[in-house]
């Protein structure tokens, strides 16, 4: 019975552990509502079905999301220009691509050349907050307005489709293979990520800085430089988002790439369980916080919600999932619970903090 | 009220923060047309005192008795008390840099016109008048950002007095200044005082006390020690006031010298006119291996800040430092602990630890950053490294890896040292290593400030704690009112010295 109690207390004791259940809840209410919802079905030599759905249009969210964890960590804000951002990548993939029945440039620069857009706006956001010292929600509003400009300037205020088959590879499936690209893309962006954080000192650096910049300075951590590799990262994860977008659709529309995603993003940082003040946290927590919020728009829309009204239910869910985990709300639950076993008076079992 | 000129009675005051007590049947007495100083070491109960009285925080038993009240007041807020009567400046001036001089002076209660407004006109020239009548020259229709922190103090001041002129509290309100706008803070306070005010100047800067104020009060661990006419307290007798030690019956505490005056030893560190301006003044030293360095003096006289200087926490703007003879220029603090300094900080919750990070993480993360990043510490090494500094310098924690804030403060100070122990410094700073921790800690650490120096490191040691330092350092530096004003070794080094020294000037 004890060891039972102790099992269980590990288990609920992660970190991950509220997110992976919001997750699955999330699921289970779709399973009841839509029971096809876990089908999978072969089309056209392809995989279908709402659990594909969310790994599809999930992924870019999922990389978005990456990015945005460190960000958060490191300078205890968030960046809400990603969405913007990806915009510009895109639609300075597109433009460089042309809209004739070749590319105009070779496909990889025009994806490196999107990167490094994406980079560049990075280096700005990180430049204003890490040297600046402007707060990050100012610091990148400016791209979240200016960015679509840049878009709308690259795309000439056009929507420009790309004509080879070949652009939607990455948005959508490569010949002859049944899984999703995007799937690939964003296990490559999560996978690299974790690998390097693990790896090297760097995630136990940003932590530092994000959890206490002083400190970290004075023991030879150079807490600016580290912020703004953070922030450059997350335009690079917000330039992919955007290629990812763009390959889907085979144009780019510079009003609607990644239009709204950064609240998305947030949330979804939020969902697995970070502190949007920084300091510790955890990259699977963001991943499955992402998955949460697209398998919600997912099921909503399986659920025959209009998309205009969506917003509404799926903030309710995330102030919800959010509030779960807040601390406050755990100490009060403690503190109702521990007045209930005293009032019953305590068996002399252990007080639990 | 028995005499006509006491304009604040406080009497008894007892407060509690948490359990601990901050302060202890205190009485308090400002008489009008007096500056009235309130001294006292860190944690004496200087600020809750003036916090009490301006309502800031609450008491729990005691008497406020203002002149004009017949019975005992009780502000509960900051406005209350402004309201009575009592306003506060602080060193940070709390006024609106974007808004103009004269609506700073009158904000919350502008001159209204007809329609309801601001009348403009009247407010700027009332504004006039308020300054004209203080003797400062200012064009009251520009922003308060246009002019020095000096003058945005002077327009604070000019606030608190025209809103309501019986008792003036300033805290601290020379740190930000230099000489010359510390002067013309001094002219207004006495031009004040010559109205009829009463000030009370809460500051560390023993100089100035003795230059502009009429009476002293002397705090200590958050009880009273007295209250002296200033010409019956010579400068000594106030630093031993202020220290807690009678400086007639002082009980001679002799340190066991180290050899320090070996020729042939190594110098460590040779600071030339090396200075941060506001800061520290230039200064000299020379430092040798094996050494055990006190910094001696009273907050805000530098100790603190002349450390930061060599470490480069604080940027040097002017001198140059060598250390083992080779010149060295600290841009930013891994240039330091790479050169063979570590640096332990005053506040351990601000600078110190990472809280959240585990016991473990934060024992290594110094040395992982003289590594660089990507020359990672396997996680072998980095347990190996652990345990070996939880055994050594018995840290009390359950786990290596729970975060290091579940640990008490002695412990947590404790890693802060393996931290640094574990980057192997020829040089290690340890600025107020044994504050707010328990006393077996505090002996602790004081044998192993000593073992370090036997085994060839040299340390220096900041303390507000005399005794610690005598039993600890092989040679002391003065400092005084940001400057180093004197070095002491071996015989010399006792307490009476130390005091002397401390306080300097016409007192000893």
């Amino acid at each position: 019975m004890k060891q039972n109690e102790s099992f269980i207390k590990r288990i609920t004791g992660r970190a991950l552990f509220l997110p992976a259940i919001c997750l699955f809840l999330v699921l289970i209410a779709n399973l009841v509502q839509t029971p096809d919802f876990f089908n999978i079905e072969i089309i056209n030599g392809a995989f279908y079905g709402f659990i594909i759905d969310i790994i599809n249009w999930g992924s870019g969210l999922i990389i978005m999301a990456v990015g945005m964890t460190l960000v958060v960590s490191s300078s205890g804000g968030a960046d809400i220009s990603v969405g913007s951002v990806s915009a510009v990548a895109g639609a300075i993939c597109v433009a460089a691509l042309g809209t004739e029945e070749a590319y105009q440039v070779p496909y990889v620069y025009s994806l490196l050349l999107a990167l490094l857009a994406g980079m560049l706006c990075g280096a700005f956001n990180g430049f204003l907050v890490a040297y600046l010292k402007i707060v990050p929600m100012v610091a990148t509003l400016i791209l979240l307005t200016a960015g679509r400009g840049i878009a709308q300037l690259a795309t000439g205020s056009f929507i420009l489709y790309v004509k080879p088959d070949s652009f939607k590879y990455l948005g959508t499936f490569l010949p002859g293979v049944w899984i999703p690209t995007t799937l690939f893309v964003a296990l490559f962006v999560v996978l690299i990520t974790w690998l390097v954080l693990k790896r090297t000192s760097l995630g136990m650096y940003i932590q530092s800085v994000g959890i206490n910049p002083q400190a970290s300075r004075l023991m030879g951590l150079n807490s600016k430089r580290i912020i703004f590799g953070c922030y450059i990262f997350c335009g690079l994860c917000a330039a992919i988002a955007g290629l990812v977008s763009v390959s889907r659709t085979g144009s780019a529309d510079a009003n609607n790439i990644g239009r709204y995603k950064e609240l998305d993003a947030i949330a979804a940082v939020a969902i697995g369980g970070n502190m949007l003040s920084g300091g510790k946290f955890s990259l699977i927590g963001s991943v499955i916080g992402a998955i949460t919020i697209q398998a919600l728009t997912t099921s909503l829309s399986a659920f025959h919600v209009a998309p205009d009204q969506q917003p509404l239910y799926k903030a309710v869910v995330v102030i919800i999932i959010v509030a779960i985990q807040s601390p406050e709300l755990k100490r009060w639950l403690r503190g109702l619970k521990n007045k209930l076993s005293s009032a019953k008076t305590t068996e002399g079992g252990e007080v639990e903090l | 009220m028995s005499n006509a000129n006491e304009i604040l009675k406080m009497r008894h005051i007892t407060k509690n923060f948490l359990g601990v007590r901050a302060l202890h049947n205190v009485d308090f007495t400002l008489r009008s047309g007096e500056i009235h100083a309130l001294m006292g070491e860190n944690g004496a109960g200087k600020s809750t005192l003036i916090k009490v009285l301006t309502g800031a925080e609450e008491f729990e038993t005691g008497t406020i008795m203002l002149e004009g009240h017949s019975h005992p007041i009780i502000n509960r807020s900051p406005q209350e008390a402004q309201h009575n009567g009592i306003s506060t400046v602080y060193q940070e001036v709390n006024l609106c840099p974007n808004l103009s001089v004269a609506e700073n002076v009158f904000i919350g209660r502008e001159p209204k016109s007809k329609v309801g407004g601001i009348d403009w006109k009247t407010m700027n020239k009332k504004a006039l008048e308020v300054f004209q009548t203080l003797d400062i020259k200012i064009d009251v229709t520009l922003t308060l950002d246009h002019y020095s922190v000096a003058i945005q103090q002077m327009v604070a001041i000019a606030r608190a007095v025209d809103i309501s002129a019986k008792v003036l509290i300033l805290d601290e309100p020379t740190s930000s200044l230099d000489d010359s706008e510390t002067k013309k803070l001094f002219d207004l306070m006495k031009k004040l005082k010559a109205q009829g005010l009463g000030i009370i100047f809460v500051t560390h800067y023993l100089d100035q006390v003795y230059e502009v104020c009429d009476r002293i009060t002397v705090l200590r661990n958050g009880e009273l020690v007295g209250e002296y006419e200033v010409e019956n307290l010579p400068r000594l007798q106030l630093v031993a006031k202020m220290m807690g030690k009678e400086f007639d019956d002082l009980a001679e505490v002799k340190h066991a010298s180290v050899d320090s005056s070996d020729e042939n030893l190594e110098t460590i560190i040779e600071a030339t006119g090396l200075g941060c301006s506001g800061k520290v003044k230039p200064f000299d030293l020379t430092i040798k291996k094996g050494d055990v360095i006190g910094l001696a003096g009273l907050l805000g006289s530098g100790r603190s800040e002349l450390a930061r200087t060599i470490y480069g926490a604080d940027k040097p703007d002017s001198g140059e430092l060598k250390m083992k003879g080779k010149r060295i220029k600290v841009h930013k603090t891994l240039d330091a602990m790479k050169a063979g300094m570590a640096f332990l900080p005053e506040n351990r919750k601000e600078e110190g630890i990472i809280s959240d990070l585990t016991v473990r993480e934060n024992i290594i993360l110094a040395l992982q950053a003289t590594k660089g990043a990507l020359r990672r510490l396997s996680r072998k090494e980095q347990e190996e490294f652990t345990d070996r500094y939880i055994d050594l310098l018995k840290i009390k924690t359950p786990d290596r890896d729970i975060p290091v804030k579940q640990l008490s403060g002695g412990n947590q100070q404790k890693v802060i040292l393996a931290r640094w122990l574990l980057t192997d410094p020829d040089l290690l700073i340890l600025d107020e290593p044994t504050r707010g921790i328990d006393v077996g800690t505090k002996t602790e650490i004081q044998k192993l400030v000593i073992n370090l120096a036997n085994e060839g490191k040299t340390v220096v040691f900041i303390s507000s704690e005399i005794e610690e330092m005598l039993r600890t350092c092989s040679r002391m530096i003065v400092m005084r009112d940001t400057m180093k004003v004197g070095e002491l070794a071996d015989d010399e080094i006792t307490q009476v010295n130390i005091m002397k020294a401390i306080a300097g000037g016409a007192g000893s």
